[in-house]
């Protein structure tokens, strides 16, 4: 295996070992309680509100993880030192950090693929049966996994610059605002200032725009999702996180520890 | 070819929260570790040790000066699968057993799956931890972290090996147990680097040595040759003396300690031995013992370290002579 992948499944080890998964329980009783207590309302808004919690709960907790282990993947091994024993080994450092977002995100895809599992069993206590239109709900968590690579990729990067409590700060700020992004620059077309509306266009390029991979209402619906949006999604989110990893390497490289 | 050598290497760091000002950690050292040999940098806290190692390591950069590590530039990470790096004071992944950190150090370096096996079985046996191999790292004594560490640090069989600090903060039971770990490394004939501010170690482990204060060179070379540079007085002591005896004795003496029936008696010249046993011989005076006092490394560090000029912080200050002593 690579030292990339070795590096990446020791991370996605260490989350497991310190009961990073604990909150899977916490979601299995929301869920279980929503499907419940949801039971008793009309079927057809039942099943609205239950998409919204279900596919809104795996957003947060995984927003929730990838903030807080995030702002600590890098952080916690120069505090503890063990940085100084990995790299005087045969690793890039480039391979460190790479194999460090790696790691988090496969931690992320398992915890989010059971809570996904989870959720769809409370569909299915509280629908009876799941149709071939129920798995319109993947899009969305494909969407949010999307979110989390990125917000894992912005929290590295500032775990590389930053002490732990500000990284923290700044990736949760940048993902409230980045799920603005659009309003933002809509703020800057309707003041008609050719200035602002250049400032808020240029941010609206600049900020991770979130904005675009929350489509829980839409799905809540039982709307589709377009073939272009997802692919589009996949390639922004894919650049973008390919620029905050490269801007994390490049601080990382110039790092004395 | 040396094994790690520095040339005019200087480092500054940045010290201050507003107004940031350099603070001179290194200063034009000029090292050069042989192949095979076991080399020790001494010093007090702060003079330099640790920055140094780091620096040969890629951990820290230079802000002056070159080094180069198994005759490569510093920077390049190839070079480390040849290496082995025990850091102070040592703090490993706590949720891992032995053998998994180890098997996680082995992938690193490259080892096979079988390979990983075989090896890490191996180097646990040999720091004595083949018993404790699945338990948490949580678990361990400061010992047992130390001797892992030095499992760590042979997982790729390096041909330069770094420790620093090795024995620091160990019991008496655990510095015996390092220190016969690294001499079963020097009889293999690995080359090692260590610091070290306990000078008996020094003494025991090391074929040469190098002293540090304040980021500069205070001396270096090899130990018998310091020690032997040592031997300045002669001790003897004598039974019963009578005071007539000693009175003849004074003009070769510059101090008699008595002590019970016995004096001590300190002859500073060398020359001076053979007519002092003459007198004492001729008076039918009692030897007890006459021995050759050698001074001790930690003398020759102390005077070294006392005779160290003020740093100038931050600015580069002019090579010294004794800087230019660790070029072999």
């Amino acid at each position: 295996m690579s030292r990339v992948g070795t590096i990446a499944l020791h991370t996605f080890k260490e989350s497991v070992r310190e009961k990073v998964l604990y909150n899977l329980i916490v979601f299995a009783f929301l869920l279980l309680g929503a499907a419940i207590l949801f039971g008793s309302i009309s079927v057809g808004i039942a099943q609205i509100i239950l998409v919204n919690l279900g596919l809104s709960s795996i957003s947060v907790f995984g927003l929730l993880m990838a903030i807080f282990i995030g702002i600590s993947l890098v952080s916690k091994e120069i505090e503890r030192r063990t940085i100084f024993t990995i790299l005087s080994k045969p690793v890039w450092r480039a391979e460190f950090i790479v194999g460090k977002f790696l790691g988090l995100l496969l931690t992320l895809v398992i915890n989010t693929a059971i809570m996904t599992a989870g959720f769809y069993a409370a569909l299915f206590y509280q629908k009876g049966s799941l149709s071939g239109s129920d798995l319109v709900a993947l899009e969305a968590v494909y969407f949010i996994l999307l979110q989390l690579a990125l917000v894992v990729a912005l929290a590295l990067l500032f775990s590389c610059l930053s002490t732990p409590i500000l990284s923290a700060v700044f990736t949760f700020c940048l993902y409230v605002i980045g799920n603005f992004a659009g309003d933002i620059r809509w703020f800057g077309q309707e003041t008609g200032s050719p200035l602002v509306e250049k400032a808020t266009t240029v941010l609206y390029y600049l900020l991770p725009n979130f904005g675009d991979f929350n489509v829980i209402a839409h799905v809540a619906h039982g709307h589709q999702i377009p073939r272009s949006l997802l692919v589009s999604n996949s390639l922004y989110a894919l650049l973008y996180i390919t620029i905050l990893l490269s801007a994390a390497i490049l601080i990382f490289e110039e790092r004395e520890f | 070819m040396p094994a790690a050598e520095t040339v005019e290497l200087t480092k500054d760091y940045s010290v201050g929260f507003w107004r940031k000002r350099p603070k001179r950690a290194l200063d034009h050292l000029n090292l050069s570790v042989q192949a095979g040999e076991v080399f020790g940098l001494l010093g007090p806290n702060g003079a330099g040790k640790t920055t140094t190692l780091k620096i040969l390591l890629g951990l820290v950069f230079p802000t002056a000066g070159t080094a180069r590590v198994l005759g490569r530039e510093l920077g390049e990470v190839a070079v480390h699968a040849r290496i082995g790096y025990l850091p102070e004071n040592p703090y490993f992944y706590d949720h891992l057993t032995a053998e998994e950190f180890m098997n996680y150090m082995a992938a690193l370096v490259g080892l096979g799956r079988g390979e990983r096996r075989l090896r890490v079985g191996r180097l646990l046996a040999r720091v004595g931890l083949v018993d404790s191999r699945n338990v948490p790292l949580r678990k361990f004594s400061k010992g047992m972290i130390q001797r892992v560490g030095i499992a760590q640090v042979l997982i790729n069989d390096p041909e330069l090996i770094f420790l620093d600090e090795p024995m620091s903060g160990l019991d008496p039971l655990g510095r015996r147990e390092v220190r016969d770990l690294i001499l079963g490394l020097k009889a293999e004939g690995k080359t090692i680097l260590f610091s070290t501010h306990i000078l008996s170690d020094a003494e025991t482990l090391c074929d040469r040595v190098a002293i540090l204060n304040r980021g500069r060179l205070q001396g270096c070379g090899e130990l018998r040759e310091i020690l032997a540079m040592g031997v300045s007085t002669t001790e003897m002591v004598l039974e019963n003396p009578p005071p007539e005896l000693l009175r003849a004795l004074t003009p070769f003496t510059n101090s008699a300690v008595r002590t019970g029936d016995r004096v001590r008696l300190e002859i500073p010249a060398e020359c001076d031995v053979p007519e002092v046993l003459e007198v004492v011989l001729r008076s039918k005076g009692k030897i007890v013992s006459l021995s050759p006092v050698k001074a001790s490394l930690e003398d020759y560090f102390m005077a070294q370290v006392a005779a160290a000029p003020e740093a100038p912080q931050g600015k580069a200050g002019p090579t010294t002579t004794e800087s230019r002593q660790g070029e072999r």
